[in-house]
């Protein structure tokens, strides 16, 4: 094997013992820990990530616990087979309890921005007007967050992408245009990208400015401790504070815990799981949920999937994964109507095309083998802003581990038919030849007329309907009334006073927009503050 | 009358859930000596899911797997080995769904009645194989479509997984192989 002509500044640090980051593999403990910090973290993604580097540079000491292995660039090598059971939550075939949608949800050092497809949206402020209003946030104003997602942005390298889409998603803008729909660039939070199209396993060169190559070396710079490859069980209250956090290291298989525990005793905790974990975790503690509003109201952006056939070569896994985008469809359906939803094309490589192309067989490997030109267009619904979308309800399995129910109503459905319509109609106006909704009763269409008479018809059903998500937010709603959520809108729990939750969790809705950027901003400010109070005084003045 | 019997006999749920239940506890127990296929290194499949998978592997991959013999046997026996490590790197809850799923279908009254595949896997005609799973694709009963699509995706996903799929579909791997140290 050749040696890549590419630094991993992870190994790299890590094998100077100068640097004297204090990492701990959880997978390898040969007896029990116990640790006292300021605040400890639980998880290591856009929330967690955030928030140690707030935290770190208040001069606190700070642990940050990790399900997932500590991976960088060296082990990213573009292979689906390799990437996805390494990087991902369950292999990347999490799914909802029903098994009607699939999850894309990181599990690694950097949790999903180690993994992400690079779109960088602020929150659209629609939504942050809604959240205002219906939740009682009233510091979540446009003006109040455009400090924090500037921050965020430079610290992170978000800015417009100079190079021209790939071909997968220049179509959708061509589509877009001819039809008189405005879509627009996504900004990407990238240093030097090679434009490879592999950011779903891992950026091999580091370009992609996720949590694992900015935030978390930083913080460990700063003295932040890192346990990777442990799961946190359970956190231990008593009168209103959490008293201890149990953990246990993975055991060799990476999916169980095995035996050596580690017992932290922290004067803050935050959460920063996802989720889909974080409230699980809070539900095997049995913490305090008076109004029962703990893992409900999770989103997910349900969405739906199409994909057609182009004379040319589209080359969808090639290029930076996503580039353009469409708002028409949030902008014109307002919240309150039927549901609206936000317009992409997605990265396709073979697992992924595999997996969610409908069928089997002869049928299913025609389609496979035009997989260079395969054009797939997504549409994310934007779920919670209607009384008919509340979302899923987190519950934990008498092992203690999580599982989502995500039950679809019939408005839901309409939107994902209207979204497979819509899909449909841009891709035949960007030449497509043939065009397929992925449906189990779906065929492959050769006009836009007979594929929209056809979509009127196509029964919309769990399991039939291909329904796919890579943004799992809510479940540890943020309000100012108690009675509605589980946290205040500065992320501390309600009940809880030194409870913390940091990530897309606290979301009282889906955002409309992929989710990092919000996560990133939010929390800066959420974790300055809790920074702010935590900050040790000067000894110079001491 | 044997498909409406089947049916009737799924749609009470209770003995559905009887049936998985003995076809898991018996089945494990009767054959937990069982030997497994020499050539293949298996940590968490038996001989009999193996066989299973080298049944369903021809029709679910029709059209994608190489025609050559020595080739599509190799070809085979790696989709078994990526199937038997997928679940090995699912969460132990799933694991076990993945395993009740796999006992409804190797143990022989179970494979018969909810199946309605009268042979042993490997004895099964492709015929009798692809029907199967065209019933269960589009059953009514959500578990069986479950089913079917956490078979069917495993597979594909396995194959395409796997670099010796890939000039069938016209995917050259990933670029700037030497540079980034990938050969």
């Amino acid at each position: 094997m050749s040696a890549s002509t590419v630094p991993d500044p992870i190994r790299l640090a890590l094998d100077d013992r100068s640097r004297g980051w204090k990492v701990i593999d959880g997978a390898r403990l040969t007896r029990d820990y116990l640790i006292e910090c300021d605040v400890v973290i639980v998880g290591s993604g856009a929330g967690g990530g955030t928030a140690a580097e707030a935290l770190t540079q208040a001069g606190l000491k700070v642990l940050m616990i990790e399900e997932g292995p500590f991976r960088s660039s060296t082990d990213f090598r573009m292979r689906e087979r390799d990437a996805y059971p390494q990087l991902y939550q369950e292999s990347a075939g999490r799914q909802t309890r029903d098994k009607g949608i699939t999850i894309l949800q990181g599990r690694a050092v950097g949790g999903s921005t180690t993994v992400n497809w690079t779109s960088s949206f602020r929150t659209p402020p629609a939504t942050l007007q809604h959240w205002e209003k219906s939740w009682g946030l009233s510091d979540y104003t446009v003006e109040h967050l455009a400090p924090w997602f500037e921050k965020m942005e430079a610290r992170l390298s978000i800015a417009p992408w100079p190079v021209p889409p790939n071909e997968n998603n220049d179509i959708l803008r061509r589509g877009c245009e001819r039809l008189g729909i405005p879509a627009a660039a996504i900004r990407r939070n990238v240093k030097g990208c090679w434009n490879l199209g592999y950011c779903g396993m891992g950026c091999p060169t580091n370009a992609k400015q996720s949590m694992l190559v900015t935030t978390i070396p930083d913080s460990l710079d700063r003295g932040l401790s890192l346990i990777h490859s442990a799961r946190v069980e359970r956190l231990a209250q008593r009168y209103g504070r959490i008293t201890s956090l149990v953990a246990r290291g993975m055991d060799s298989d990476g999916v169980s815990a095995g035996p050596w525990k580690i017992r932290v005793a922290a004067k803050h905790v935050v959460l920063a799981g996802g989720a889909i974990n974080n409230p699980a975790l809070m539900l095997r503690s049995a913490l305090p949920d008076p109004h029962q509003r703990l893992g409900k109201r999770t989103f997910l952006h349900p969405s739906a999937v199409c994909a057609a056939i182009m004379d040319n070569k589209v080359e969808a896994y090639s290029g930076a994964p996503q580039t353009i985008y469409s708002d028409h469809f949030l902008d014109t359906l307002p919240h309150g109507g039927p549901m609206g939803f936000k317009l992409e094309a997605p990265p396709i490589h073979p697992i992924l095309a595999g997996i969610t192309l409908p069928g089997f067989g002869a049928g299913h490997a025609a389609w496979m083998k035009r997989l260079p030109n395969l054009h797939v267009a997504i549409a994310l619904m934007r779920d919670g802003f209607h009384p008919q979308s509340e979302g899923g309800n987190v519950a934990i399995r008498a092992d203690g581990s999580p599982v989502l129910d995500y039950p679809i109503s019939d408005y839901v459905w309409e939107g994902l038919r209207h979204a497979l319509a819509v899909m449909t109609e841009i891709q035949f106006a960007a030449g497509a030849k043939i065009v397929m909704p992925l449906h189990e009763d779906a065929k492959p269409y050769r006009s836009w007329a007979e594929a929209r008479h056809a979509i009127g018809g196509l029964p919309m059903q769990t399991l039939r309907t291909r329904v796919a998500s890579a943004h799992v937010m809510g479940g540890c709603a943020m309000g100012a009334d108690a009675r509605d959520a589980v946290i205040r809108g500065d992320g501390r729990h309600h009940q809880i006073e030194n409870l913390w939750v940091f990530d897309g969790s606290a979301f009282p809705t889906s955002i409309g927009a992929n989710p990092q950027l919000s996560i990133y901003g939010m929390v800066a400010r959420n974790a300055s503050r809790l920074a702010q109070m935590l900050r040790k005084p000067d000894p110079r003045f001491a | 009358m044997k498909v409406f019997s089947r049916r009737a006999f799924l749609k009470t749920g209770l003995a559905g859930a009887c049936l998985l239940a003995a076809a898991r506890t018996l089945d494990r127990e009767v054959f937990a000596q069982e030997s497994r296929p020499g050539s293949l290194d298996l940590k968490k499949l038996a001989n009999k899911d193996a066989e299973l998978i080298a049944a369903l592997a021809p029709a679910v991959l029709q059209g994608a797997l190489p025609d050559e013999p020595s080739a599509r046997l190799v070809a085979i026996n790696e989709v078994i080995e990526a199937f038997d490590r997928t679940v090995a790197g699912l969460s132990p809850a799933v694991q076990r769904e993945v395993e009740s799923l796999l006992s409804l279908l190797t143990f022989a009254p179970s494979r018969r009645l909810v199946a309605g595949v009268s042979k042993p896997w490997n004895e099964a005609s492709s015929d009798e194989v692809a029907a199967f799973l065209e019933q269960w694709r589009n059953s009514r009963i959500s578990v069986l479509q479950q089913g079917y699509q956490a078979l069917a995706r495993v597979m594909i996903a396995c194959w395409y997984g796997n670099p010796l799929s890939w000039a069938k579909i016209g995917y050259g791997g990933p670029p700037h192989a030497a540079e980034l140290g990938l050969l």
